[in-house]
């Protein structure tokens, strides 16, 4: 079960031709994927197209009805192998990830499925999380087209646009045999917008008929000499194929008018800040009307070396907006230029950075320059010489003012504790190597925790510490992985090599029963009944049938002392190769979401109900903050207090605590202070417990007065 | 950089009507910005507007800093082109969800003073690095509030999550209330009460919460000459004045500790009653005496020209000092009815539910030797293989219900301890410990004043239990092995002073030695 359910929305997947849909960039690429006669649709979560997965798992019934299979992929690369389904039959297929993180991951199959080709459209939708937000590594995609030669759009990030993307895309990818990627970037898979519906298609051929009637080509299959035809194939037949129907169908766009001496090209991706950025140089209007020429590309591989020249006819310069490095397209257009012999100056990154996500600022600042530049008569007279208005507010002294606030663990997230019991282990046995892993956990690296030394790829995290196994070490290296990562190829580079290559380390699998990080998704060792999927496999059987020997399994992450103790026995223990510890804890943002509606129910019902929060006693807490650096919990926080005698803030717990333990169970396995108490209320408690209670008071009572009668009291204290 | 740029200027036709509203909505992740964004969204499309909004899900959104961003613009039937992220200097609205993020959109440069009408709630959510430090980590909201003032064409700021909490909804309800009542868009009231409405889940508290923030920036837009942010004003600091009762003999003691009181200077009164009602509190009446025969010490040392630093200093502080952390005292402070009370109201237990509380303690070998008489305690402690057999034994975490018949008498028995407290090895270790700070700052307070008040300021770096107070220790003696360095300094207080706030930086005290080494250079290079 997901974080985020778009049971209701995925009702929109039904509307028919003419109707208005009225939503999420992501819904709408879902629609236009039934549109199309999908037959199969598969991927890996991870943002920005988690919520594509959680849109494809909720619309099972929808995706059912027309016969289009669906599957929650192992893995970006199992994904992207799945295509393989369109290679000899005339099914349309759609697989979706994270890139570049995912493509990297999909790369053997995507090189594979594009040597060979497909006959049915094979579509593969990149979330592109660069810039701003963006946890992965900064790379393109488009090197990635580039290298397999498949095909790669960049739509206008509006939902006509992208819904068009998607049709275009498998027409595309049928008429050059050829996969494509579409690309959309993160903030237009979020964007709210409408489109003007059409009606679903069943697929021509669903996977059951392929499968009544096989078939095979073995020209088609990657050996020699098949294998030798591909390559020549591909730019034979294939790219021209591609350019044509690129050009013919008018994939690129040219917007403004089409004389003036300079002109803009830009991915389609980036036109609305273009176009914002013209409107803030008084150049565009609010719908995008503009005199300067623009060159949309919504399909930036492969270039179309005609359609360029002709737009840069009677142009003095070009300049081309393309986000990333290195800059292929600018390279590209360049070259096409050089060897016609045309004069056009083409810029792109004197004027625009070299990396970095191209912001509003960046936009307005680079297009400025280029027209200041090239064409300084088309700019207003405030823009060629601004008058410097006001003073501008100061804001140096507030940068060292505001806090950073990076993500960390959420409340009560139950891995905390672990890493928690990590600090207070090597406060007894020194620092240690530690490897991270992709996931949630990685988080450990903030502070307050600041455990890990690397993270090298999802799954990945034992494997990246596997030259750290020498007989002469005395100390062992510590490797962190999630389940997330463990079943999506962990279980092989990780703990199989671990265990091949009899490696020392101590390795920690965090199992919190999702695919966590990505939003929820669940994965084979998820403790929930799916109705589609088969889960409850234990991770501990994965990891004994690799051959793992020592292995423990902390099936409550909250108890502190036992993590802690768990890993002192891995660190110190005589056993050589690997020492698994599994530490299990649901997910608390999955299991808040799963619990508290029936919580609140039950209450209201008037079942007997325990709910456990925590609470500091001020008074007794001295203001040192040591729990909370061994926390960072958003719940645990500081308070002033009305207390001139007091300096410092004492630690407080705000009402957003779920009662996890961590605070209680950290003071006492660190020796902290006994200013920490659970407080647990029994709703709708039975007799018995009134019976107690009252009973219980009334000595408790009893004691309280007898001792207050005999004392000064404060009426304050 | 072009950092003006004109603002729109649709092309000939184009009317006013035609403008984009660009609105930014800055929150901390999981205070339900995608909510308040759906809502604008949905206000903007009953009132005739296309409105686009976007937003960075995913990780961000596990407790970081994040973004939401809408536009809007009058539906003339043709699409305008929208921007998907906001820009420096073209945002017309900004919604900060959290103070900090109001200062997070002014670095970033989202609000101009012709423009921007900035609506933020004034509560704090400390980040992690605020609350790490073992001292006062947390950052300044005055600061942030009078750069808003001045940046911002308008500033909107009250508490909304105190608004929403007292309506039993989040803050998203709160802030789309300020945003109605602000009036930054041409929408109606009502419009906006439907899109809750429309939303379905907690309609009553959200429109509860709606109301009570749409009133209250109300006023605030209509009081806007004078003073444009209603922040939080410091409250006037409120004076000792709490009622005493008790046994009348006990009261009679009050009454002659209270005489003592009033005989101080005034500027030291104030502190020295709230320094001795904590003592009395602690122990008793006698120790009130003590704790005057101590303060009375650096009282004849001061003077009004001095302001009574010293003394208020030293009320302070010997307060603090005397009331040392001891089982007995936790055990005491946990068994009282004031707190039972406290615990309820904190956790909210309604009429007819049952409370259960569990305490968290980890007694260790050191507590459970300075609880026994002096004798006895040093003997175990000089003999380690005792005190490891013992220790072996104590020392475990006890989770202790004080609820329950058992654990409470148990706690109880213990606090009970408090009268022969002066007869147990903690006492005697603390007050020599005390001995000792106090002679050595008034000592330095015959020469230096000034050192001398820092000196004794000094025992704020003592706080915590077992190895977080054996740390605090070894600080508190670190900043103090710089006093011979200082020795005949002028600036020797102030130098106390910054080791002091250096101590408060981190765990380890790595600053304070960084410190420590820049006393130890100063002193050569002056020689």
């Amino acid at each position: 079960m997901a974080e985020r359910s778009f049971a209701k929305e995925v009702e929109k997947l039904r509307l028919g031709a003419g109707e208005e849909f009225a939503g999420e960039g992501i819904l709408a690429i879902t629609k236009a994927l039934l549109q199309c006669g999908v037959g199969y649709v598969g991927g890996y979560q991870g943002a920005p197209i988690s919520h594509l997965m959680d849109v494809l798992a909720d619309a099972q019934d929808i995706l059912g009805e027309l016969g289009v299979h669906f599957e929650a992929s192992a893995s970006e690369a199992t994904a992207t192998a799945m295509l393989a389904a369109s290679v000899h039959y005339p099914i349309r297929g759609a697989a979706t990830f994270k890139s570049t993180v995912g493509t990297n991951v999909a790369s053997d199959a995507l090189a594979n499925l594009a040597s060979g080709g497909v006959t049915g459209g094979a579509l593969i939708i990149v979330g592109e999380d660069y810039g701003e937000g963006s946890s992965i590594m900064q790379e393109r995609s488009h090197a990635f087209a580039m290298k397999s030669q498949v095909w790669l759009l960049d739509p206008r990030p509006n939902l006509p646009s992208i819904v068009k993307a998607v049709e275009d895309g498998f027409e595309l990818s049928e008429e050059s045999n050829t996969p494509v990627m579409l690309q959309v970037r993160i903030r237009c898979c979020h964007v709210h917008g409408h489109f003007i519906a059409k009606d679903n298609k069943r697929p021509l051929m669903s996977v059951a008929d392929a499968l009544a009637a096989p078939r095979r080509d073995t020209g088609r299959i990657v050996l020699p000499p098949a294998s030798f035809l591909h390559e020549k194939e591909k730019v034979a037949k294939r790219w021209p194929a591609a350019v044509d129907f690129i050009k013919s169908r008018k994939i690129n766009e040219i917007f403004g008018s089409d004389h003036g001496s300079i002109g803009i090209a830009m991915q389609g991706g980036m036109y609305n800040s273009v176009i914002r950025a013209l409107q803030r140089l008084g150049l565009a209007d609010t719908y995008g009307d503009t005199e300067v020429s623009l060159y949309v590309l919504n399909a930036v591989y492969p270039l179309v070396d005609d359609e360029f020249l002709a737009f840069c006819e009677g142009k003095q310069a070009v300049l081309v907006v393309e986000e990333g490095q290195p800059n292929y397209i600018e390279q590209a257009f360049a070259a096409m230029l050089h060897k016609a012999g045309r004069g056009t100056r083409l810029v792109g990154k004197e004027h625009l950075p070299m990396a970095g996500e191209y912001t509003g600022q960046v936009m307005l600042d680079g297009i400025g320059s280029f027209l200041q530049a090239n064409a300084p008569h088309l700019l207003p007279g405030e823009v060629r010489a601004p008058n410097k208005k006001g003073e501008g507010v100061d804001t140096a002294d507030l940068v060292n003012v505001v806090p950073g606030r990076p993500p960390g663990f959420c409340v009560g997230c139950p891995e905390r504790p672990i890493f928690a019991a990590t600090k207070l282990v090597e406060q007894e046995l020194g620092k240690h190597h530690i490897a991270s892993d992709i996931g949630c956990h990685l988080f450990s690296i903030m502070p307050p925790f600041e455990l890990g030394a690397t993270t090298m790829g999802y799954g990945l995290g034992p494997a990246s510490a596997s030259a750290f196994n020498s007989p002469e070490a005395k100390r062992r290296s510590i490797s962190f992985v999630g389940d997330g990562g463990f079943w999506h190829n962990g279980l092989t580079s990780s703990i199989g090599n671990a265990v091949f290559n009899k490696n020392d380390g101590v390795i920690v699998i965090v199992d919190n029963f999702y695919s966590a990080a990505t939003g929820g998704q669940d994965i084979l060792s998820s403790r929930a009944s799916n109705r589609t999927k088969s889960t409850k496999h234990p991770i501990t059987e994965a990891v004994k049938g690799m051959g793992v020997k020592w292995l423990r399994h902390i099936d409550r992450t909250y108890d502190v002392g036992k993590m802690r103790a768990a890993l002192r026995e891995a660190l110190t223990t005589e056993e050589k190769g690997p020492k698994v510890i599994v530490a299990s804890s649901e997910c608390m943002l999955n299991r808040q979401r799963r619990e508290k509606p029936l919580v609140d129910k039950a209450i209201k019902g008037g079942a007997r109900v325990v709910k456990p929060k925590f609470g500091v006693d001020e008074d007794v807490c001295t203001g040192d903050h040591a729990c909370m650096r061994l926390s960072g919990c958003p719940s645990l926080s500081v308070k002033s207090l009305d207390d001139p005698l007091r300096d410092d803030p004492v630690a407080s717990i705000d009402q957003n605590c779920v009662g996890c333990g961590n605070c209680g169970e950290v003071a006492d396995a660190a020796v902290l202070c006994p200013s920490f108490y659970r407080a647990d209320v029994v709703h709708n408690p039975g007799r018995w417990d009134r019976f107690l209670e009252s009973a219980r008071r009334a000595v408790i009572g009893l004691l309280q007065r007898r001792r207050e009668s005999r004392r000064l009291m404060f009426a304050d204290a | 950089m072009l950092d003006q740029a004109s603002p729109l200027r649709p092309k000939a036709g184009a009317h006013d009507d035609e403008r984009v509203i660009k609105l930014a909505v800055l929150a901390v992740g999981g205070q339900g910005g995608g909510v308040l964004a759906d809502w604008i969204t949905d206000v903007a499309e009953r009132n005739g507007y296309v409105a686009q909004s976007t937003s960075v899900a995913g990780v961000a959104q596990r407790t970081g800093a994040t973004i939401y961003y809408i536009e809007m613009a009058r539906d003339t039937g043709r699409l305008p082109v929208f921007a998907l992220s906001p820009s420096q200097g073209d945002v017309d609205i900004l919604i900060a969800a959290e103070l900090m993020e109001a200062g997070r959109a002014i670095i970033r440069g989202f609000i101009t003073p012709e423009r921007t009408t900035l609506i933020a709630s004034s509560h704090r959510i400390a980040a992690v690095s605020e609350k790490i430090e073992p001292g006062d980590g947390r950052a300044s909201s005055e600061k942030v509030q009078a750069t808003a003032q001045a940046a911002a064409k308008r500033f909107i700021a009250f508490d909304m999550e105190k608004i929403a909490a007292d309506n039993g909804t989040m803050i998203s309800a709160s802030l789309l209330g300020a945003l109605a009542g602000s009036d930054a868009l041409p929408f109606t009231r009502e419009s906006y009460e439907q899109a809750v409405s429309a939303g379905g889940r907690g309609v009553k508290a959200s429109l509860a919460a709606f109301g009570a923030a749409y009133d209250r920036a109300r006023g605030i837009a209509a009081a806007a000459a004078g003073d444009k942010a209603a922040g939080n004003p410091a409250a006037p600091e409120a004076k000792s004045t709490a009622k005493v009762s008790g046994p009348e003999a006990l009261l009679k003691g009050w009454q002659n500790l209270a005489a003592r009181v009033a005989a101080l200077p005034e500027p030291v009164r104030d502190m020295a009653e709230r320094g001795l009602r904590k003592v009395v509190d602690y122990q008793d009446i006698a120790y009130g005496d003590e704790y005057f025969d101590r303060l009375d010490k650096a009282v004849a040392l001061d003077n009004a020209e001095h302001g009574y630093v010293l003394s208020i200093a030293a009320a302070k502080h010997l307060a603090n000092a005397m009331c040392y952390d001891d089982m007995i005292r936790v055990a005491d402070l946990k068994t009282r009815s004031t707190r039972d009370r406290r615990v309820r109201k904190e956790v909210g237990v309604r009429e007819g539910s049952v409370l259960q509380v569990t305490e968290y303690f980890h007694p260790r070998i050191e507590e459970f030797c300075g609880t026994l008489p002096v004798g006895l305690g040093s003997y175990i402690e000089s003999r380690p293989k005792l005190a490891a057999f013992l220790d072996r034994r104590i020392n475990r975490g006890r989770h202790i219900r004080t609820d329950s018949f058992t654990g409470f008498a148990m706690l109880w028995f213990i606090g009970g301890l408090r009268r022969w407290r002066r007869r147990l090895l903690r006492h005697r270790i603390e007050v020599e410990h005390l001995e000792r700070w106090y002679e050595l700052a008034l000592a330095h307070a015959r020469e230096n004043h000034a050192l001398g008040t820092e000196i004794l300021n000094c025992r704020r770096l003592i706080k915590g239990y077992s190895d977080t107070h054996a740390r605090a220790q070894s600080k508190f003696d670190r900043v103090l092995s710089a006093l011979p360095m200082l020795d005949g300094r002028e600036d020797a207080a102030d130098w106390i002073r910054r080791l002091r706030e250096a101590a408060l930086k981190d765990e380890k005290g790595e600053m304070l030695d960084g410190a420590l080494k820049t006393v130890a250079t100063l002193n050569e290079s002056t020689r």
